[in-house]
């Protein structure tokens, strides 16, 4: 059947089962927005900045598992999609950007709104295509999505020249790819594995550290097996959270720089780490050469380049979670290990890394606090960066799969709001909690627009402190408390929400925390929470930077003074 | 960290980027390419090419794991080591006037070179061969004057009959055994 390649590209995003994309037209993508009308099937959500396009097929494509999509069109358009496209890479999320280009004839000519978008997305993209034939189309839109939402997923890029989109041609969808060199490991090799299970068998004080790879895979069952059979306790990376549930015995949280202290000091005393879908990421390590010292390593993943980047490996294997897993659960033996579950219980005695201080001021830990309580768990919160996405990750028990949706590897504020929009899109039947910081918000707030005009029923959080918190907390612990640059003002950001039209309250006492949450719980479309929060509160458990997991710090007293100064601190990736 | 010269050999898909693509995985990792060199293989629409960097083993290593995920990548192997054949071919115009010609034809049949190219006030020399006998060649000539050399970079091939994909020499210290054929 002949089509012209707009068409192409709306037969093929059908065929792949789309039906949502996240985007802003120019002139080198009307051909595509043209056509659109014709495949009622697709959903087009109009953003109002590209950046927000990304992010919100980044949310749709965490929340729901499928591959997120959003168009954008050449030049500005697709460079402002750049830092979404980041995000999604280091995260691991699958994701098909679309950007159109100018006409053939005028590539690499410095044209109107040209810009080299394969050339620039090329680190940060698990492909990228320049397509120079309509006929082509076809086969590179399957191959797309395929390298999208298979073995480690990541962002594919298209580049859509304008008269590519017009010319017509044959339109067949092929079946399968023709991608012989891409053949992602999903088992895991039978003999590493049986070392693994003898590792198990042997080991004393094993821990798992489980990352978004378990998310990703959906081995939320496989994992408890593991877990159950052997009795083996969990830590989970920052997102890795919400992959087991919380609130079960054997999980002692989140480890890293913000982790619970108790799981850090769990990693730095364990005799065998079983690592699975995570990649030992400088803010979950600390200090690599202190990471773990007594423990050998499993370490299963299934990109082969990730085993023994960041730290010495005992045991790799090479898979897909579930599939690794649940051979690994097969063979491992039904045992117990007393002593070392006791052990970790008087740490999360003596070390509670989760109480939130008693008296007048509105702290940011009790609102977070009091947005669980009100969704018992159920919503799926999802936070920009900074000091409120800890306390989100810290202050909220997951105990339902996949419920937790941050940027963790790229840390993009204004990460929050564009992917809580389309996290809700791709589960309207699921809470949605945005939980983000007054600097965090300020960065995509545009997207109010888009939920006003979409009708998307997000329930906006703002930690409202007044400072780029995190970076204040630096400056206060290691800088001297010279607070450059960190003081923040905002706009009334309830008046902000009124003039889109959606309502909105401020907080300013405890006793109104709850009310304001059920009010916003009440209502059936989007509500914004203002919460004026104590200014200078600090995220704990912390360690430093430089420092290994052992090393944290605890919340100390008021006024206790700055733990280093810069001018002491090691290199280290700060 | 010690450093040492390895020798990366890729078989890829003959597309436009790929070598792009390659390139910008050692630049990420400030890597100085010594040389590439890219061709066509055995298989058509396939092309081998072969990289001759300095760095860590470990880091080497990493890079070389990342250039395999590379979409169009069919397989990268390090062969660094001794049972493998490198060759590189140089051009080299050197200054030559009728006194010294015969000198340079001397040396350059030492050498088991060829002249290519002669003219009223230079020669070509086309040599063959590792990189050292090209640094010697071009040493023992440099004393009449180059005017300009152009090498193509070491292609490189493990001896004996691993067939069509280069074969890794052992597996490396994190991978078992099992895992040598893990590509993506």
């Amino acid at each position: 059947m002949k089509m012209t390649g707009a068409q192409m590209v709306c037969e093929s995003l059908v065929r792949e089962g789309v039906e949502v994309i996240f985007g802003i037209l120019g002139g080198a993508i009307l051909p595509l927005y043209d056509v659109l009308p014709q495949y009622p099937r697709l959903r087009h959500i109009l953003v109002r900045h590209e950046q927000g396009a990304a992010h919100a097929a980044d949310g749709y494509a965490r929340a729901t598992g499928k591959v997120g999509v959003c168009f954008a069109t050449s030049g500005p358009g697709a460079t402002n999609l750049v830092t979404g496209i980041a995000n999604a890479h280091l995260d691991s999320v699958p994701m098909v950007a679309i950007t159109g280009q100018v006409a053939r004839p005028f590539i690499g000519k410095d044209a109107f709104q040209e810009v080299d978008i394969t050339g620039i997305t090329l680190p940060i993209t698990k492909h990228n295509y320049l397509i120079t034939d309509a006929a082509s189309i076809p086969a590179i839109m399957k191959e797309a999505f395929y390298l999208a939402g298979t073995g480690r997923p990541g962002p594919v890029l298209i580049d859509l020249p304008r008269d590519v989109q017009q010319e017509t041609a044959e339109f067949n969808y092929p079946d399968k790819v023709n991608l012989p060199q891409y053949k992602p490991t999903l088992q895991g090799h039978p003999a590493q594995i049986k070392k693994a299970a003898k590792l198990i068998g042997e080991s004393q004080r094993p821990l798992i550290i489980a990352g978004r790879g378990i998310i990703i895979s959906k081995a939320y069952a496989e994992l408890k097996g593991l877990v159950e059979k052997a009795q083996i306790p969990v830590v989970t990376t920052l997102l890795g959270t919400s992959c087991f549930p919380e609130s079960h015995a054997l999980s002692y949280g989140m480890i890293g720089m913000h982790g619970m202290a108790y799981a850090n000091l769990a990693v730095d005393a364990a005799d065998l780490i079983i690592a699975i879908g995570m990649r030992f990421d400088d803010r979950a390590t600390a200090k690599v050469s202190g990471f773990a010292p007594h423990a050998q390593i499993i370490h299963i993943d299934i990109d082969p380049a990730e085993i023994g980047k960041n730290v010495r490996v005992d045991v790799p294997i090479v898979g897909d979670a579930k599939a690794v897993l649940g051979e690994l659960n097969k063979l491992v033996d039904k045992t117990k290990h007393i002593d070392w579950v006791r052990k970790l219980d008087d740490w999360r005695k003596e070390h509670p890394s989760l109480l939130i201080r008693d008296g007048e001021s509105l702290l940011p830990q009790y609102v977070v606090r009091q947005i669980y309580e009100a969704t018992r768990g159920e919503a799926i919160i999802v936070t920009g960066v900074g000091q409120h996405q800890m306390w989100a990750a810290q202050h909220y028990w997951y105990d339902k799969p996949n419920t937790f949706i941050s940027s963790g590897g790229l840390g993009t504020m204004g990460f929050g709001l564009p992917a809580a929009m389309g996290a809700k899109v791709g589960c309207p039947d699921s809470t949605v909690w945005c939980i983000d910081g007054d600097g965090s918000f300020q960065m995509t707030i545009q997207e109010l627009g888009t939920i006003a005009q979409e009708k998307i029923a997000v329930k906006i959080a703002i930690i409202h402190n007044n400072y780029l918190g995190m970076v204040r907390q630096w400056q206060e612990l290691f800088y001297g408390r010279r607070y450059v640059a960190t003081p923040l003002s905002s706009p009334d950001f309830v008046k902000i929400a009124e003039a889109y039209g959606l309502p909105a309250l401020r907080v300013e006492r405890r006793e109104e925390v709850a009310p304001a949450i059920q009010k916003a719980m009440a209502e059936p479309g989007a509500f914004l929470i203002d919460f004026i929060v104590e200014p200078e509160e600090n995220v704990y458990p912390m360690v430093p930077p430089g420092a290994a997991l052992a090393e944290v710090l605890e919340e100390p007293r008021k006024g206790a003074k700055a733990v280093k100064d810069s001018a002491k601190l090691p290199v280290s990736n700060i | 960290m010690a450093t040492n010269k390895h020798i990366l050999v890729a078989l890829v898909e003959d597309k436009p980027g790929v070598l792009n693509r390659m390139a910008s995985l050692f630049r990420r990792r400030s890597f100085n390419i010594e040389s590439i060199a890219v061709g066509h293989s055995e298989m058509p629409h396939m092309s081998r090419m072969t990289f001759v960097v300095n760095g860590s083993a470990t880091v080497v290593e990493q890079v070389r794991k990342q250039l395999d995920k590379v979409v169009e990548t069919v397989k990268v192997s390090d062969i660094t080591g001794d049972n493998v054949l490198t060759r590189e071919l140089a051009f080299i115009k050197v200054k030559a006037n009728s006194a010294n010609r015969s000198e340079i034809i001397q040396i350059v049949d030492i050498f088991r070179a060829n002249i290519v190219d002669v003219s009223p006030d230079s020669v070509i020399i086309e040599a063959t061969g590792d990189e050292e006998k090209i640094n010697s060649l071009f040493n023992l000539v440099r004393g009449f004057g180059i005017k300009e050399i152009s090498r193509t970079g070491c292609i490189a091939m493990t001896r004996g009959g691993s067939g069509p994909l280069p074969v890794m020499k052992k597996p490396p210290k994190t991978q078992a055994k099992g895992l040598k054929k893990v590509t993506k």
